[in-house]
């Protein structure tokens, strides 16, 4: 297809290698997108670029840095009499205090895996008789169109759509990690369409406070490693900034529509994310004028817990350690039957690990 | 999660739609979170949205500086 073909011919790879080797530096790079860390697991990336480049995975799978309470609070609402709760595929395979929303489901409770949030209002419209829940997770790309949806459901006037937020926001994470204690990433690798939205101001702060090299990039792995050659030469040069690699998609303004609907119907709140904590303003909440529609008010049993004990997502999540270092990688937990949501996304880092960096049969 | 897939818009429908093609395939997708697109603009999808048009020109301009880098010739010779 156009604008996808182009770039994965080999000779574009081996030509970004070789700029890469030329300027035999060294460093711990950190993609923050789960969509990049499949690109990097499936492409064989990581060992191509091992010992020079560390390749670390961050906190950039929306369903893996749901926190432990949060699908607790999922599957209570899916648990109620009348209520249907619509959401992407991985979450329902995550498991939380009661189990994941798929065993929710074979309970009684009515869980449906929608593509799009625009499914979940149709949902609604077919189904009048019954409370329609879309759980909403994502970062800023996926955040408008749940915006875009609730005005929708504003406009038509259904009474029986609802929105359970979970929405996370990528700076306010990124300025979290870079806080903590240890933190020792030489560049980041930064999510190309959180950034289409976000454009690339909202980085700033990375090389201008921390001299820290950021690039946002495209998903192929010519894009990457282009990527790879940018944040490298960049701290050679001592000269860190933002860098657009992906500027066929992301404009330095992003989406300012996408914002503005976004930030209509939401506003900044605090959020809970697993392996990071609490942290301030990186979450959407519906605003007061949308609260009739707020699935987050209803009152729900959740049992109490802490993260599941053994699993070491939160660690995985903050680019402390590799999947092999996890004692229950490819053996407690594997895709077919997920210990921590790391291994069930298809974006989660274990996952990617398991399927494509020799995970199965590599153990600890 | 944050996956968005490039498709050619093939026609502009009503109530801020698009038809589009992605490999092959056609959909409907929604317009409401952007402006000004016609048919024929590549438009990258995500969740049943477009979300931003490609640039033809920087997408060109990406390629060229890949195939810079390419044309000193295979790495392991
Ligand atoms: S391998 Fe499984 S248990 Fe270990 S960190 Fe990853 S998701 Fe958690």
């Amino acid at each position: 297809m156009r604008y996808l073909d182009e770039y994965r011919s080999p000779a574009l790879l081996r030509g970004q290698l070789r700029a890469i080797r030329e300027l035999s530096a060294s460093a711990v790079l950190m993609e923050v997108c789960g969509t990049h860390t499949m690109a990097i697991s499936r492409s064989g990336l990581r060992p191509l670029l091992a010992p020079e480049v560390d390749l670390v995975s961050g906190p950039g799978c929306p369903v893996c840095v749901t926190s432990e309470r949060d699908v607790g609070r999922a599957v209570a609402l899916a648990s109620l009499e009348g209520v249907t709760l619509a959401t992407f595929g991985d979450m329902v395979r995550v498991p939380g205090p009661q189990g994941t929303l798929l065993e929710a489901s074979s309970r009684g409770a009515t869980v449906r895996v929608v593509y799009s949030p625009l499914d979940a209002l149709a949902l609604a419209r077919e189904n009048p008789d019954r409370r329609v829940v879309f759980l909403g997770v994502g970062f800023e790309t996926t955040a408008p169109t749940v915006a875009a949806v609730v005005l929708r459901a504003r406009e038509e006037g259904l009474k029986n759509f609802f929105l359970l937020s979970l929405h996370k926001l990528i700076p306010p994470a990124l300025r979290a990690l870079v806080d903590m204690e240890d933190f020792s990433i030489d560049g980041f690798l930064l999510p190309g369409h959180v950034s289409v939205v976000l454009g690339t101001e909202a980085y700033g702060f990375l090389p201008r406070e921390h001299g820290i090299p950021c690039v946002v990039s495209g998903f192929e792995p010519a894009d990457i490693l282009r990527a790879v050659y940018l944040l490298l030469r960049m701290k050679v040069e001592g000269k860190p900034e933002v860098v657009n690699e992906y500027s066929r998609a992301v404009r330095p303004q992003g989406n300012r529509k996408a914002r503005e609907t976004m930030y209509r119907v939401f506003r900044e709140a605090d959020a809970e994310w697993r392996g990071l904590g609490v942290i301030p303003g990186s979450g959407l909440e519906l605003r007061e004028e949308f609260r009739d529609l707020d699935a987050g008010t209803w009152d729900l049993e959740v049992p109490e817990v802490g993260e599941r004990s053994g699993c070491r997502c939160g660690e995985i999540l903050r680019g402390r350690i590799k999947p092999p270092e996890c004692p229950l990688f490819a053996r407690a937990c594997t895709p077919d039957s997920p210990f921590g949501p790391c291994m069930v996304s298809s974006e989660g880092t274990c996952a990617s690990y398991f399927l494509y960096e020799g995970g199965e049969g590599s153990g600890g | 999660m944050c996956l968005a897939i490039p498709a050619e818009v093939v026609e502009l429908r009503e109530n801020e739609t698009a038809l589009v093609e992605i490999g092959g395939v056609r959909k409907v997708v929604s317009l409401m979170l952007m402006d000004g697109v016609e048919a024929g603009d590549y438009v990258l999808v995500h969740a049943g949205f477009a979300i931003e048009r490609v640039d033809r020109e920087e997408a060109e301009r990406t390629l060229a500086v890949l195939e810079e880098a390419a044309e000193y010739g295979p790495l392991y010779e």
